[in-house]
């Protein structure tokens, strides 16, 4: 099964929330480098807005995740409160 | 080489890029405008023509009728290159959001006179569609324009135009009202108020001359409609009802404001160049100025009823005072 | 948005509302005159209505976060530029990266804003014409911040202040110009192809995230920081591309055979573009973050057989040249170096023999190839430039007519032979630097006979600089190519005894020593 994935600028608030992946991903991967963080999971990664507030301790629109996102990999859907990558294959 | 040892100063051994120091006639630090923008658009040594129109290279100054010595003499006073616009624009949406949470904070949606909300989403909501044309034709002249001053400007106008589309649709949000939308659109295709405004914006799409299409769109039609609707009619609903809509479309007002003085600029710099750009130039202020009062008559009536001819008179003269300001007789 | 009304409307009915229902049919002037490029390739589109917007961004939220975004990165670079970061870089062969990254990547990111301006006019979806514009307008954020990211190093470098002259002229640009230049003079689902999908998607990663990560490792907090900014943006323009191509599929099934000749040719195209950037990762980065082969590994190998797999639902195959490109991930950057290395007065940037230990590291890195084909070479000119001999090739490449690289890759088969095609189109022979290039030829010959090809350009007289006559008798082309490039003297010669070699130690040491 082809990985999706997600990169992020290393910061406080991608602290937060690559905890948050981590949590609700299972079979999430994270792998520090300098300066970024990528977290790969097989098939279909999601980013659940509540689980982000809870870590952060404030109200977070997904929409911020642009300030800090890299690169992406897998089909992307965005709702109000998930942020959605997988691989149909 | 000059080191000073004691504040481990270190000396430049230029200040700036080569174009820059002989467009500047010396070597000296370069504003980060003339960084992002002078001289930037490949000019020879092209590869291929386009498939698409291969009558002119892929940049070519011979897409419109107007020659410039020096198609950088068209930059913008805003020295807006994207970081300058992208902070102005975030400023300007920081307001336009604290004004729509107040008025949604303090219902003062809710409690304005229905008679008011009618009179201002019958002319308002259909510029919604009006404000989409402009995105569209900005987005020509930001394709086929010549020379980055003129390119990033009309790009920057283009994204700026669809920001006031989506302001405006906000404005039936904001109430509450979706219904109005919907009913605003059909307005635009099918009412007989709106039909003229909306064959000159659908000719403005089919113009090829993307100069033209900058005087037509941008110093004609915005010129007279943004004074037009987001002053003065503002100011009626102000007295008769309140200020409700003056706030919710305050973006408008301020980006207008701000637009005159670069669209201005640049045409006054066209008028200056040569004789025949300020024949060329006068004949389509002319030309549009005419066709663009028919098709803003009807919808200055839906708003000022018998003022009309009054109101329409003093925007004119408005206009006609930039033109001739700008060395532009028409 | 906090409106309430809105807020019972998800975000994909509220952003409907705020996009594709502001645009209509247009009645007094017919669509195709409005839209008058849209069936020209031979692109089906039946339901424009059938676009699927993947990130929901309006301009208020592209506001807020973008000037965020740019509020931090110019303190950042104000900061850096106040501190004389500069200094901060690993050595001072690093700048080098920045010349050929200056003088080849903002002109073609340029290129990608002007193009996607034109792509976002002609489209006729209300959805994508949004997409492409909101990309058109971060690619003016890509090479803005670029240049004046790289702004500060000019003062203190040389081979970076003619970066603007140089964008048509210098002739290992070419490859690039000729990239962009034959994306924007295809049609608009093209040119989707090329760059939204192929360049943004299935290649984008190769630009960008080791060549930033190298940034970071080599201290040069500038370029990273606008590296890692401009990345925020690449996630919707990926988005884009692959929207795009899922569309144009699922629209019609005539669609397929065109869109899988354009995969090919493009992929094809991107890998050639890329060489340079492999060899800056493997030869120019002072610290290493790894090696093209192993980029080339995650994010082509791993990640574009993910992509290819989904997208083997609509009948689309791997690229033709997928098996090619991995063969010759290998050799690809020890040939690109040889080739750079061996013109070092023609060249805007200086070029050097590795030092033992990053010979060490390429023979551990690449050990099916370094040290049997190309580790001698680098060495034997070593001794050469150590003799006094430094090597010089004076005479003009070969170029491909498709590529436009200089024709130094291998056969497929033989690592020992170089791979030359040829066509004879018009009674002309037309020369390649392998199949795939020249397969893209054959099938437009027309458009690819055009390419301004530099060195023959040069000898046929076209590449004077202003005031000197060509049809003198006395014309030598050889003579006028510095001026014609306005190459700086300073920049020309080995990295070894150059005036940044010695400038940087100077000042360095000058800032940490009493």
């Amino acid at each position: 099964m082809s990985n999706a994935f997600i990169a992020f600028q290393k910061c406080e608030e991608t602290r937060c929330i690559v905890e948050a992946i981590t949590d609700d991903n299972p079979n999430a991967v994270v792998n520090d480098q300098p300066a970024m963080v990528k977290v790969d999971v097989p098939g279909r990664l999601v980013i659940k807005r509540a689980t982000v507030e809870e870590k952060m301790g404030r109200p977070f629109d997904l929409q911020e995740l642009q300030l800090y996102l890299i690169t992406i990999s897998g089909h992307l859907d965005e709702t109000d409160d998930e942020f959605t990558l997988r691989w149909n294959s | 080489m000059q080191i000073d040892l004691r504040t481990v100063t270190i000396k430049p051994l230029r200040q700036t890029f080569g174009h820059l120091a002989r467009r500047m006639g010396a070597d000296k630090p370069a504003s980060r405008y003339m960084e992002a923008t002078m001289d930037l658009m490949p000019v020879e040594n092209f590869h291929y023509r386009p498939t698409w129109e291969p009558q002119h290279e892929i940049f070519d100054a011979t897409r419109t009728r107007i020659k410039m010595k020096d198609w950088y003499a068209l930059k913008d006073p805003r020295q807006y290159y994207y970081g300058a616009w992208v902070q102005a624009r975030g400023r300007m949406q920081e307001t336009a959001e604290g004004d729509f949470d107040l008025v949604d904070e303090l219902g003062l949606a809710a409690a304005y006179p229905a008679e008011g909300r009618q009179a201002a989403f019958a002319v308002f909501l259909p510029l919604r569609h009006v404000a989409w044309a402009a995105n569209i034709n900005d987005s020509f002249i930001a394709a086929y324009g010549y020379g980055i001053a003129i390119t990033q400007a009309a790009c920057y106008a283009c994204m700026d135009q669809l920001g006031v589309a989506q302001y405006v649709t906000r404005l039936g949000m904001a109430f509450g009202d979706l219904d109005a939308l919907t009913a605003a659109k059909d307005a635009w295709l099918h009412a007989p108020e709106w039909q003229e405004l909306r064959r000159f914006l659908e000719d403005l799409m089919v113009e090829k001359d993307w100069f033209e299409l900058l005087v037509a769109q941008d110093f004609v039609l915005n010129g007279l409609l943004f004074p037009l609707v987001y002053g003065r009619f503002n100011e009626k609903l102000n007295a008769s009802y309140g200020p409700v809509f003056s706030m919710l479309t305050r973006f408008q007002r301020e980006w207008h404001a701000e637009t005159v003085k670069w669209i201005d600029s640049v045409l006054k710099a066209a008028a200056a160049d040569n004789p025949s750009n300020q024949a060329q130039l006068g004949a389509w202020v002319e030309h549009w100025r005419a066709r663009a009062l028919k098709a803003i008559a009807p919808v200055a009536s839906l708003a000022f009823a018998e003022q009309t001819g009054v109101v329409l008179q003093e925007i004119v003269d408005q206009l006609n005072a930039r033109a001739a300001k700008v060395g532009i007789a028409s | 948005m906090d409106m309430k009304v809105a807020k019972k409307l998800g975000l994909k009915e509220r952003y409907t509302l705020l996009t594709r229902d502001l645009a209509w049919e247009t009645t007094y002037q017919p669509m195709d005159k409005v839209f008058p490029q849209t069936t020209y390739e031979g692109i089906k589109i039946h339901d424009w209505n059938k676009w699927e917007d993947p990130f929901r961004l309006t301009m208020d939220a592209y506001w807020k976060y973008q000037s965020e975004k740019e509020r931090k990165l110019y303190a950042i670079l104000d900061a850096f530029n106040q501190n004389n970061g500069h200094l901060s870089v690993t050595d001072a062969r690093y700048v080098n990266v920045l010349k050929l990254f200056l003088g080849s990547t903002p002109p073609l990111e340029l290129m990608a804003a002007l193009g996607f301006s034109m792509v976002g006019r002609q489209m006729v979806g209300a959805g994508p014409r949004v997409a492409c514009l909101m990309q058109s307008v971060d690619e003016y954020r890509h090479f803005q911040t670029q240049i004046h990211s790289i702004s500060n190093y000019n003062k203190y470098y040389s081979g970076l202040s003619e970066f603007a002259h140089q964008q048509s002229r210098m002739w290992y640009l070419s490859d690039g110009k000729s990239f962009f230049d034959d994306a924007i003079t295809a049609g608009p689902f093209e040119f989707m192809v090329a760059i939204g999908f192929a360049f943004e998607y299935v290649l984008t990663n190769i630009l960008f995230v080791p060549f930033i990560s190298g940034a970071a490792y080599n201290g040069d907090m500038a370029a990273m920081t606008v590296g890692f900014s401009a990345q925020s943006d690449e996630a919707r323009h990926m988005t884009l591309g692959l929207e795009c191509i899922k569309f144009m599929l699922e629209q019609d099934p005539a669609n397929l055979p065109i869109i899988q000749r354009w995969i090919d040719k493009w992929t094809w195209r991107g890998t050639r573009k890329l060489a340079s950037v492999g060899m800056m990762m493997d030869y120019m980065l002072p610290k290493r973050v790894m090696s093209f082969k192993e980029a080339w590994e995650i994010y082509f190998e791993q990640n574009g057989t993910a992509l290819f797999n989904d997208l083997a639902r609509y009948g689309i195959k791997v690229p033709k040249c997928f098996a090619q490109t991995v063969a010759e991930k290998e050799h690809v950057t020890h040939q690109s170096w040889i080739g750079f290395y061996m013109k070092p007065n023609a060249m805007s940037f200086h070029t050097w023999i590795p030092g033992k230990e990053e010979l060490d590291w390429l023979s551990e890195k690449y050990p099916n190839t370094f040290d049997k084909y190309y580790r001698p070479t680098l060495e034997y000119w070593d001794k050469m430039e150590k003799a006094g001999k430094r090597f010089n090739n004076l005479t003009q490449p070969m170029n491909c007519q498709c590529c436009l690289n200089t024709v130094k890759y291998n056969e497929p088969d033989d690592p020992m032979s170089t791979c030359f095609r040829e066509s004879v189109y018009q009674g002309e022979k037309f020369h390649f630097c392998s199949d795939h290039c020249k397969e893209i030829f054959d099938f437009e010959p027309e458009k690819y006979i055009q390419a301004f090809i530099s060195s023959n350009q040069a000898l046929q007289g076209n590449c004077v600089p202003e005031g000197v006559d060509a049809s003198a008798p006395e014309f030598n082309p050889a003579e006028h190519m510095v001026d014609y490039w306005r190459l700086d003297p300073a920049v020309q010669g080995d990295f070894n005894g150059s005036q940044d070699q010695k400038n940087f130690a100077a000042w360095r040491d000058q800032a940490t020593k009493n």
